[in-house]
């Protein structure tokens, strides 16, 4: 019997991967394509149970049969995602137990973006687990945390180290057949960030992870895993800034948040990817899966403020499945130049008295095109909720695109939902008040978008809202001509 | 201080002024009357340095330079003041937050650093009481929600805050009643010094009680008609503008 010509042109695949792997170990980066092969290899690599490796296998025979999303209000070239590399680690592995460890190009480079870790500690007391292409090079302020029983940690020591947490809650938020992305994720997360506060515990600072891709086309895949026990609470933030590059990066994270009864969990997220070039060259797609779920008395807000990426599909959502639970979602999406956004979040009202508030603001300059897309879901059975939404939209120029699209499912009489929509224009008679205040025009702009984004600013943990207020001057510069 | 000679303007391709002379000296109080569409705020807008408005013939010069290439910032940083006839919304921008980015703004294109946090906020407190202006007013969106009175107060609050070296009030008066009308002149006249000038348009005599000009001169069809001191102002005041148009 000869090789049928699948499985010679599997074969060769699978023997570049061996190449690729044993003969350049300093490189750490495998090669492209995606199979079950590859999947049990970044399994091996990071010294997985077998339980692990057969919850990522069984979600990629989902993702095999899952087909890309094409309802959002996006275009773009599909990624092929036999032309992906799904693992790649810095060459240095070694674990630090103080800055000084680390590899002082490293922490040049974060200066260089603005995030210096040295500053952060000091003047914040903000603990910050990095994730560098995919693997964890610092965790700090481990030992305070510890002391309230507090695991802040990698996914991957998560999986190691707690392995009864991760498997109890991994998946219950967003299962591995959610949506094609998740599934992806869910087959081949290398690294992410994971935190669980028992019953009780007030987290004593804002836990904060920086994300950044580094190597060209590697795509990061990355799985956040947060449980917040009975009656605790927790502030966690999350940075994200990518370097230039020339061909596009896929990005597809899943963030599950799980808040036990009357715990509160804050999940604020300043996204500043490469969104390309002028003419839309390069530049991160940006296709997330974030959610959460709200026992009784619960409360869970989602902040984020989306500047980066060439493309956005993002709708971080809360599932109000307890009684008296509160969902919040606060966000400002920014598109200039050929970007797009088509962002919101889902609101699933399944317990009596649940609440929901949704502040969505979008700025449009340049040739983009934002969209606000959103969900509102009473079910039958859950009585006396009340839902809130207000989605703005600003438009800079008459070549860019503002959109809303509010879905209201309401199944029980008793629900007060409301919905308040508004679009303006960066008036010139606006910025000439300005001018004539000693304001220039590319400061008068950020004063008005900053304006039009306090609602939203406000809700950001203080340090996080200067930088968040910086990063939307940044990205609005030079959209006026 | 300002000097306008032979000043032609248009907008739009429509002829507004045609050939404005005036000059206006440090320390001198100027009055600007004239009926509805007779140029006044085009005149106001065009030296503050408005995109729209075309000058086609004539100059402005500030402080002895021409200003013509100037852009509007730029004319503010020269310490050129407009208080606008119908002050703009900026919904989130707090009355404060806005005060201390054009402050500073200033301060910096003036080679100067950002005026320490807490002497801006007494200087704030202290310009605020002066126009009996309530401290949570400092607190909101700028403009935003104002009653017509709280817009023009605030005009000349920031115009108290800049201390501009010329001050051109665009009927900062219309629609005040006699009390915030009062607060307006107190304001101007506080500023009132030697090395200051003030422009005021305006369609009534009213203010001018207040605000006593050196100079009245009347605008009509883009042009000074006539000029004289206050009894030109309360003249018209009494026989209207067809009292000029027949003489």
């Amino acid at each position: 019997m000869g090789y049928t010509e699948k499985e010679l042109q599997e074969k060769l695949e699978t023997q570049e991967y061996q190449y690729g792997f044993y003969t350049d170990i300093e490189s750490e980066t495998f090669d492209k394509g995606l199979s079950e092969e590859v999947i049990r290899k970044i399994s091996a690599r990071k010294e997985e149970p077998q339980w692990m490796v057969d919850w990522r296998l069984q979600a990629y025979k989902h993702w095999c049969k899952m087909k890309e999303p094409n309802w959002a209000n996006i275009r773009y070239k599909k990624p092929d995602f036999q032309n992906i590399s799904y693992y790649s680690a810095p060459k240095k592995k070694s674990k630090y137990n103080s800055l000084d460890e680390v590899d002082p190009e490293l922490l040049e480079t974060f200066k260089k973006l603005g995030i210096s870790i040295q500053e952060q500690k000091r003047l914040t007391g903000v603990a910050v687990d990095i994730v560098m292409d995919s693997v964890s090079v610092a965790t700090t302020f481990k030992k305070t945390l510890e002391e309230k029983g507090i695991i802040f940690c990698s996914i991957s020591e998560a999986i190691q180290n707690h392995p009864e947490l991760v498997k109890k809650y991994i998946g219950t938020v967003v299962p591995q057949r959610d949506n094609f992305y998740a599934a992806l994720n869910s087959a081949v997360f290398t690294d992410g960030s994971f935190c669980y506060i028992p019953p009780g515990v007030k987290c004593p600072m804002e836990l904060s992870t920086y994300f950044r891709i580094n190597q060209a086309g590697t795509g990061q895949f990355e799985r956040t895993l947060v449980i917040a026990e009975k009656g605790s609470y927790v502030s966690y933030l999350e940075g994200c800034t990518a370097p230039a590059r020339d061909e596009n990066q896929l990005h597809a994270a899943v963030v599950e948040l799980i808040a036990l009864q009357d715990a509160e969990i804050k999940y604020s997220t300043v996204q500043n990817w490469f969104p390309g070039d002028k003419d839309g060259n390069g530049g991160v797609f940006n296709f997330v899966t974030k959610r959460g779920l709200c026992h009784q008395g619960a409360k869970i807000s989602w902040t984020q403020v989306e500047t980066g990426s060439a493309i956005t599909w993002k709708y971080p959502s809360c599932i109000l499945k307890g009684d008296n639970s509160i969902g919040e979602f606060y966000s400002i999406a920014v598109t200039n130049n050929k970007q797009q956004a088509d962002t919101g979040t889902k609101m699933i009202h399944l317990g009596n008295n649940t609440r929901s508030t949704i502040i969505s603001k979008g700025v449009s300059a340049g040739k983009s095109q934002n969209s606000y897309r959103g969900l509102v879901q009473i079910s039958p059975r859950a009585k006396n909720t009340r839902n809130f939404s207000q989605c703005d939209s600003l438009l800079m120029g008459n070549n860019c695109g503002a959109h809303t699209f509010p879905y209201i499912e309401s199944k029980n009489s008793s629900a007060q939902i409301e919905h308040e929509a508004t679009t303006s224009k960066i008036g010139e008679e606006q910025i000439f008040y300005c001018n004539q205040r000693g304001i220039d025009t590319e400061k008068a702009i950020a004063l008005i978008v900053n304006g039009f984004s306090s609602e939203v600013l406000n809700k950001l943990p203080m340090e996080f809202a200067v930088e968040a207020r910086k990063l939307l001057e940044i990205s609005l510069e030079g959209s006026v001509g | 201080m300002l000097r306008i000679d032979n000043l032609h303007v248009s907008v739009e391709g429509k002829k507004i002024l045609n050939g404005i002379d005036l000059h206006v000296n440090p320390g001198e109080v100027h009055a600007i009357m004239g009926p509805n569409g007779s140029g006044k705020s085009t005149l106001a807008w065009v030296v503050a340095g408005n995109e729209d408005y075309q000058v086609q013939e004539g100059s402005i010069h500030f402080k002895g330079e021409p200003i013509d290439d100037l852009d509007p910032d730029e004319r503010a940083v020269q310490g050129l003041f407009l208080s606008f006839q119908y002050p703009v919304e900026i919904p989130g921008v707090t009355v404060t937050n806005f005060m201390k980015t054009s402050v500073n703004a200033l301060r910096k294109a003036r080679g100067l650093g950002d005026m320490p946090a807490r002497e801006l906020l007494q200087k704030i407190r202290k310009t605020a009481e002066k126009l009996q202006i309530d401290s949570k007013f400092l607190s909101r969106s700028l403009n935003d929600g104002f009653s017509g009175g709280e817009k023009k107060r605030n005009e000349i609050f920031q115009m108290m805050m800049l201390e501009p070296t010329l001050a051109i009030l665009d009927e900062t008066d219309s629609g005040l009643d006699i009390d915030a009308l009062k607060v307006v002149a107190k304001g101007v006249n506080e500023l009132r010094s030697s090395s200051r000038a003030t422009v005021l348009i305006t369609h009534y005599e009213r203010l001018l009680e207040y605000v006593v000009p050196d100079f009245v001169h009347v605008i009509l069809d883009g042009k000074i008609v006539k000029s004289g001191d206050i009894t030109l102002a309360r003249k018209l005041e009494d026989q209207g503008y067809d009292w000029i148009k027949n003489n």
